[in-house]
Formats: C-alpha cells, structure tokens, sequence
C-alpha cells in the first residue's frame, strides 16, 4: 500500500480530489480501490464539457473482476480528461495518486471539498474495511 | 462454512488474495491476474484445483454403468489411462456437470493411488456383502479383463453434492462402488514449459514413460521423494501441461518444489480469462441443468452411438428433430470495453446474453461465449449500460498455444 498524499481529500467510496489552481481539481480513485479492483482493463471517462454532481456517477473503471462506478466527489464541469488511460488503463494499478488521474473539474462550489474526508480519516476507514 | 484446500495457508503466505468460490475459500490471484495469465501462456503456472471433486468407480459393470450415466461414449477409452470429456445429464438433456473420466485398468493399478481406492471401495462393499456376492455371481461370465478396470471421475467443486448423490443413485443398480477421494489433492501445471518443469522432478526411472503420454492419457509416477503422483496429460488453460493427483500429505511438497522449479503460482482469476481464450466451457456459466449440450456448443462431447441408452439421449434426439432453439457462439468485440455475464446481446431474431465473458489479455480486447436465437450471426450488438456496441462471430478457441486463432 502506498503513502496516501496529505494534499488530497477522499469521498467514502474512494474517489480522491487535489485542488489545483485556478478552482480546478483533479479527481481519480485510491490506490486502496485500485488493489480491491484488481488489473484495471478499460476506463468510461466523462466528456469534456459534460456538468457532473457530487454523488453522482461520472465514470466507469473496469478490472479483469467487475465494473464500478466513479460517484463524482465533487461538481463542476469536465475541462480535462486522461486521454492516456484508453490505452493505459493500467496507469492507475501503477500510480492511482498520480499518472493514473481520471478527469479534472471546474469547482461549482469550492465549499464541497471541505465535506470530504482528510488523508488520516481516509486512512482509518479503510483500516477498519480490511478488518 | 468454507472449505479450504490443504493449500491454503501456502496461498496465504504468499499473498493470495482469497475469495469464496462453490464454498472454498481459494486464491484469486497473488498480485496480478494478468501477469499471471502470461506467465501461463508464456512459461509455465500452476493452479490449486483440490477443491474439485475426485471420484472413483469400481465393480465389473463399470464400463456399462459410465455408457448409461455419460452423453460421450466411455467405450472411445480403450487403453488404459486414457481420458474423455463428457457432460452427465439429466432426463431432460440438461447439464447436471461436465466432467473427465479416466479409464484406468490393470496396469496403472500397480501404484500407491490406486491400491488406496481398491482398499477403501473394498471397505465399502464389505457394508453388504450379500449384494456383493449376488452381483458376483451375476456377472461370472464378463471377462477378468473387465473385472479389473476401475475408472476415476474428476468433477466441478460447486456440483460436488449434487452429483454424487446422481451418481450413487444411478450405480445402484450396476453395483458399481462410488468412493470419493477427498484425501487427495490436485495441482494443475500448466504452459509451453510445464511439462518439461514437472518431468525434472519426476523419478528418473517413470520420466521417458510420463514424457511420452499422449494428450488426454494418465499414469502414475514417483514425485520428489518418492511421492505417489497421478500424471494427467490434460488442463483448463489451452496450453500444454499436467494436471497432478497427489495424496494431501505431499501436496504442500510439490507445491514449493514445483515453485522452486521456476512454476508461477497463479489463482482463480487467470483461470477462467485461460479458459475462455481456449474456448473451454465454465459450468453454471455456460450451461446448467436447464440447458441441453446442442445449446451450449458442446454437441462435440455428445456420442449418438447406435443403440446406446444414456440418460438424457431421448430428450437430446427430440430437441434435435425438432430444431434447437438457441446456440452458443464466440464473440468478440473489437471497441474498448468488457463483455461480462448477463449482458444483453441484441439481435435481428431476438435477444441473446453473454454468458462468459471477459477482457483477453492475450487479444488486448473483449471476447465471450453469447447464446443467441439459432442462426443469428450477422448484426449482433451488446448493450453495456445502454450504449449498443457491435459484436464480431467467431469461431473458437481464441487462443491456441499462446497465440490469437485466425481471424480474431
């Protein structure tokens, strides 16, 4: 298991956010979800353009096991997407906190990210899930 | 509560991630799946595959009993050690398990194995010796030859239950002895490497012997230190290898011997992409009780030999007279994504579903079993979360000794 940043928050179901400059925010899952996945294999990424909810899913990571949806941890508009991933799904088995990021959004309400949950609070839930 | 192979805390101390499978608790992986499905493909790997079910049948009537239980022909077994696939079905013509049988006869009985299973099947029989003695007398005629051929069943892990219970029910009346082994373990040593990597640690003097086994053919040999191996020539994977019955006791031993040996460990998870690439039936995914072998591409395993009354033949003949409704064909899909179970498959004669599907990661792209109306080949399209993409027919298997199959 990799160090978590202390730069990002996290949603329940795995979803960390960096805010970045300019109200933008950078968004994927955790390296934590990345292993229950297994080998990730395809990845649905939202549009640039398209709006997305807090709450609500906005993408699809695929592994050799299931399929998951990505709920948005925050909203806002898509401005970015990973391109690589298409190609490279694996980028984010090998680096979740980093090359393996999923889409970047223009904050709608900056407020939200301070609903979600620290890196030591992240930490602790996911303790307490692999017990 | 789960069950666990003799293999487990082996699993376990090297990392395996475990799931429940039929109510064992086995690996999944021990890292990465796909890595693992390489090395498979590109080496040699090796799977715990002891929660399946080892069955051995003796009694004279035995070779009669197996023509009457299975829809392949045990009579193709002529030498001993050799083995058939074949599924046993119920009255209907659905699928109660698909299975291999091994015929084994005088000449393998000389090993530790199956001295074993002669022991405990005369136990067995010691429980009623007035039927023994009846059945003696009735069957005075058949030859010694037949007195002496005893046959070994390797069945599913998730149909155990419900397959001996037929099995035992339908020998009955053959007095043939049923006699499960669970006190034996089985190694699966699978990829173009395999078999050379298991032959090194075989007893110098059985090696030239094992070597020489054709596809589909057993025999017995001695392991490191002496253990007592059953060596089948067979697998679940399309590459080369063995498939290993060993006694419990040694299976942790040949475990890490094979591991020494350069053989990676490799869980559940490559299994079954293997498997599928290989064009190889999952039961319960593929076909099930209610599904008949014309409709789950398995009308190769179905031996409509003159005269011969197996359960299930009537049914079988009447669907075929009366045209089969569904068929199973390969599919694959060529834009990105993943075809998985339950997906629904349109077509322009009605819908279908994919049954095992997965991403290959030998192709890079999705592939699948998909039952469709009969005769829908053109046109077909997967609806994955309600976009509809389009699937390619093909024939299988996808993969064949590492490599993608024409036209994949």
């Amino acid at each position: 298991m990799s160090e978590i940043p202390g730069d990002l928050k996290f949603q329940k179901s795995h979803e960390w956010v960096r805010v970045e400059e300019d109200g933008r925010a950078r968004v994927g899952i955790s390296d934590h979800a990345q292993g229950l996945l297994g080998d990730l294999v395809y990845v649905e990424l939202p549009k640039v353009g398209e709006k997305i909810e807090a709450g609500a899913g906005c993408a699809v990571v695929e592994s050799v096991k299931a399929a998951s949806d990505v709920y948005a941890p925050v909203s806002g508009e898509v401005v970015e997407v990973n391109e690589g991933l298409a190609d490279k799904p694996e980028t984010i088995n090998e680096d979740a906190f980093g090359d393996g990021w999923l889409f970047v959004v223009k904050l709608a309400d900056p407020d939200e990210v301070d609903a979600l949950l620290g890196p030591d609070d992240y930490a602790e839930l996911i303790e307490n899930d692999e017990h | 509560m789960t069950k666990q192979t003799i293999l487990n805390a082996t699993h376990r101390a090297a990392g395996a991630k475990m799931v429940d499978f039929g109510g064992w608790d086995m690996p999944l992986n021990y890292g990465s799946q796909i890595e693992e499905h390489h090395a498979v493909r590109r080496d040699a790997g090796m799977f715990d595959v002891s929660h399946m079910t080892v069955v051995d049948l003796h009694g004279a009537r035995c070779r009669e009993f197996l023509r009457h239980l299975l829809a392949n022909d045990i009579g193709k077994l002529k030498k001993s050690g050799k083995a058939l696939y074949s599924c046993m079905l119920n009255e209907r013509g659905g699928v109660i398990d698909d299975l291999i049988t091994y015929f084994l006869g005088e000449s393998a009985s000389q090993g530790r194995l199956a001295r074993e299973a002669g022991a405990s099947a005369t136990a067995e029989a010691k429980a009623s010796p007035d039927m023994r003695r009846t059945r003696r007398a009735e069957s005075a005629q058949e030859s010694a030859d037949s007195a002496k051929e005893w046959f070994r069943m390797v069945v599913n892990a998730a149909t155990r239950d419900k397959d001996l219970a037929w099995i035992g029910k339908q020998a009955a009346a053959f007095d043939v002895q049923v006699t499960e082994r669970p006190e034996l373990a089985m190694i699966a040593v699978q990829g173009p490497n395999a078999r050379a990597k298991v032959l090194a640690l075989l007893a110098a003097a059985d090696r030239v012997r094992v070597e020489k086994l054709g596809r589909f053919a057993a025999a017995e040999a001695g392991g490191p230190n002496g253990m007592p191996l059953f060596v089948a020539r067979t697998g679940y994977t399309g590459e080369d290898g063995f498939e290993i019955i060993v006694p419990e006791e040694n299976a942790a031993a040949l475990w890490n011997a094979l591991s020494a040996a350069g053989v990676h460990p490799a869980g559940l998870g490559a299994r079954d992409t293997l498997r599928l690439e290989a064009g190889m039936n999952l039961y319960g995914q593929d076909m099930d009780e209610d599904i008949t072998p014309w409709e789950a591409g398995l009308a190769w395993t179905v031996s409509l030999d003159e005269g011969r009354d197996f359960i299930g033949r009537a049914a079988l003949e009447k669907q075929k007279s009366d045209g089969v409704p569904r068929e199973l064909v390969g599919v694959v899909m060529d834009e990105k994504g993943v075809l998985r179970h339950g997906q629904r498959v349109v077509t322009s004669a009605g819908d279908g579903e994919i049954l095992s599907g997965i991403f290959s990661p030998t192709l890079g792209k999705a592939i699948a079993f998909a039952r469709v109306p009969a005769g829908a080949r053109d046109d077909l399209r997967v609806d994955i979360r309600g976009r509809e993409l389009p699937l390619r027919v093909v024939k299988y298997p996808f993969v064949r000794d590492g490599q993608s199959c024409e036209g994949i």
